[in-house]
């Protein structure tokens, strides 16, 4: 039986850890990716298939493998 | 000692033809693989002498039921870069040539993306007006029809069966935490959206099995095609059928690196502990279905434990085995590559899932749909979402949601470009390819492991390949560098 507590998660190597002070902050990469979304939503739905209804209706595969 | 974990990926493409009357699938898939290989003369047929998919890796051979898959008559052709392109069950495939490690199987699957991309453009030009073909990678077609993106790994005969299956299952069950492609919705039957509105895996809804020899129908976690494509003797091919796939670099380095590391643990026999799970096939659907990532599973001796903690535990135990064994079955600078960057995914899973929206396919797809939904007050069922979860694999760059994205790459375009018609250097993909550069007019078939020439007044040659890390490029380079011509390379193969 497994238990919770007993779990070890490895120590960040030490690569890892030189790294560190190069990686932006979970917040940071979070409002920025946030941010790029913002920008792609904006101009998203003149990529967009025209008719939904009809795109999902009519793709239609044969089942494979 | 593990042996290296020679890998490789065959994906089935969705394809549509849009303003067709009535759309023909396997015409559509024909005229768009004819298209690309007729631009490149002379082509080469596939050879079908060493197909074998009924033989089951559990020791016995399967007639009638589980017929050849490979319809012999449909366009088949070999490339320069030592892949197979062909029509398989009215979808076109490509079967990247073998790679040495996961980051040559991302280059190669991306140079697969190109060739697709250039035979839709190649296809179009012979279409009538008002026709568009398009071509999707994606796994479903969101009406319970499924396709596949299956992996191969070179796994030495001496291990048992068993213990790979034994293995090999949690970890497949729970891999979709990072190797998911997501899916609005379930093509489950008698699963509403408002009970499944999103899900991890493309796939999980189509597993019925643990194991066993099917691909189409009642489809297996772990598939038993005993088909080794290289020497019986010595070596198993490991076919996956499980997996998503990828349009994102980092699953599809992730997925076939951690699975190949895995397998190098179970030939070494360094997994400490069974994580058996009382229900492989239904805690698959379970982990795919679960966004907050924090159900807990039940074990098969009654414990229970999360999706997460299982891979926590896969990893550790990865960790260990680099320590004592080293990462060479794997590749060592990839291996290292594939623990660091399992340990961040797995680390970004746990504490923000949202992070990983610019590198996982499922979050990726995930986020910008739930924005998009937010935005305009769209409920889950939605035409639109389903929509962009379709567009989303589009393979048009200007169509395409991940493109749109712009996900973090692991490649650089040259190198990827130079795969549309290179073979890796590192395995017998090399020779097949070089000698297709060089000699295709007299290559007659070619097929994994074996090439036939016909040079003139003998009769037809054939050379065996049955080593995959023989024929690589350091092997190889000096003596085809001798050779004017395939006679001379036969008369120095003695063959």
């Amino acid at each position: 039986m497994v238990e919770r507590e007993h779990r070890r998660k490895p120590a960040p190597s030490r690569h890892e850890e030189e790294a560190v002070d190069e990686q932006p902050t979970k917040s940071e990469k979070g409002e920025k990716i946030k941010a790029e979304l913002d920008d792609l939503l904006d101009e998203i739905d003149e990529v967009l298939e025209v008719n939904s209804e009809e795109f999902v209706r009519s793709y239609v595969q044969k089942g494979g493998q | 000692m593990a042996i290296p974990k020679v890998c490789g990926i065959e994906t089935e493409y969705g394809i549509v033809v849009r303003g067709a009357a009535e759309p023909n699938p396997m015409a559509a898939s024909s005229l768009l693989i004819n298209a690309y290989v007729s631009s490149l003369q002379p082509r080469v047929g596939w050879d079908f002498e060493d197909e074998s998919p009924g033989n089951d890796a559990r020791g016995y051979r399967v007639e009638g039921p589980a017929a050849p898959e490979v319809e012999t008559h449909l366009v088949n052709a070999v490339l320069t870069n030592g892949a197979r392109y062909y029509v398989d069950h009215a979808h076109p495939e490509l079967s990247i040539p073998e790679c040495r490690d996961a980051r040559e199987v991302v280059v190669w699957d991306k140079a697969g993306e190109q060739i697709l991309l250039r035979s839709m453009r190649a296809a179009q030009a012979t279409l009538p007006p008002g026709q568009e073909l398009v071509v999707y990678k994606n796994n479903s077609d969101r009406k319970g029809n499924s396709y596949g993106c299956h992996e191969n790994y070179l796994v030495d005969r001496a291990v048992p069966f068993h213990r790979i299956v034994a293995g090999i299952l949690p970890f497949f069950v729970t891999r979709q935490l990072f190797a998911g492609a997501g899916k609005v919705g379930s093509e489950a039957p008698g699963l509403s959206s408002a009970e499944v509105p999103f899900q991890l895996s493309q796939r999980a809804d189509f597993f019925e099995e643990e194991v066993g020899l099917e691909t189409t129908l009642k489809r297996p976690i772990v598939n038993t095609r005993d088909e080794p494509h290289c020497d019986a003797q010595k070596y198993r091919r490991l076919h996956v059928i499980l997996g998503d796939a990828n349009c994102s670099e980092l699953a599809t380095f992730l997925k076939v690196g951690t699975t190949a590391l895995v397998l190098a643990m179970i030939e070494d026999d360094e997994l400490p502990r069974n994580l058996a799970l009382a229900s492989p096939v239904r805690a698959l659907r379970q982990v795919s279905y679960d966004l907050d990532l924090g159900l807990s599973l039940e074990l098969a001796d009654g414990g229970r434990i999360s999706a997460l903690d299982i891979q926590w535990e896969y990893l550790t135990w990865a960790r260990k085995y680099a320590d004592t064994h080293g990462l060479e079955a794997v590749g060592e600078e990839v291996g290292g590559e594939i623990l660091q960057r399992w340990e961040s995914v797995l680390t970004a899973l746990e504490t923000d899932p949202m992070s990983l929206a610019g590198s996982l396919d499922w979050v990726a797809k995930y986020t910008l749909l739930s924005a998009y939904r937010d935005r305009h007050g769209l409920a889950w069922d939605a035409a639109r979402l389903a929509a962009m979860d379709l567009q989303y694999h589009d393979l048009r760059p200007e169509r395409s949601l991940s493109a749109r994205l712009g996900l973090e790459r692991l490649t650089e375009d040259a190198e990827v470009e130079a795969a549309v018609t290179e073979p890796p250097a590192t395995t017998r993909a090399w020779f097949r390819g070089k000698c297709l550069q060089r000699w295709a007019s007299q290559i007659v078939a070619a097929n994994w492991d074996s090439l036939v020439f016909d040079v003139g007044a003998d009769p037809l040659r054939r050379v065996p390949m049955i080593e995959p890390l023989k024929g690589t490029a350091a092997m190889v380079d000096d003596l085809l560098e001798a050779c004017a011509t395939p006679s001379e390379l036969l008369q120095r193969l003695g063959t």
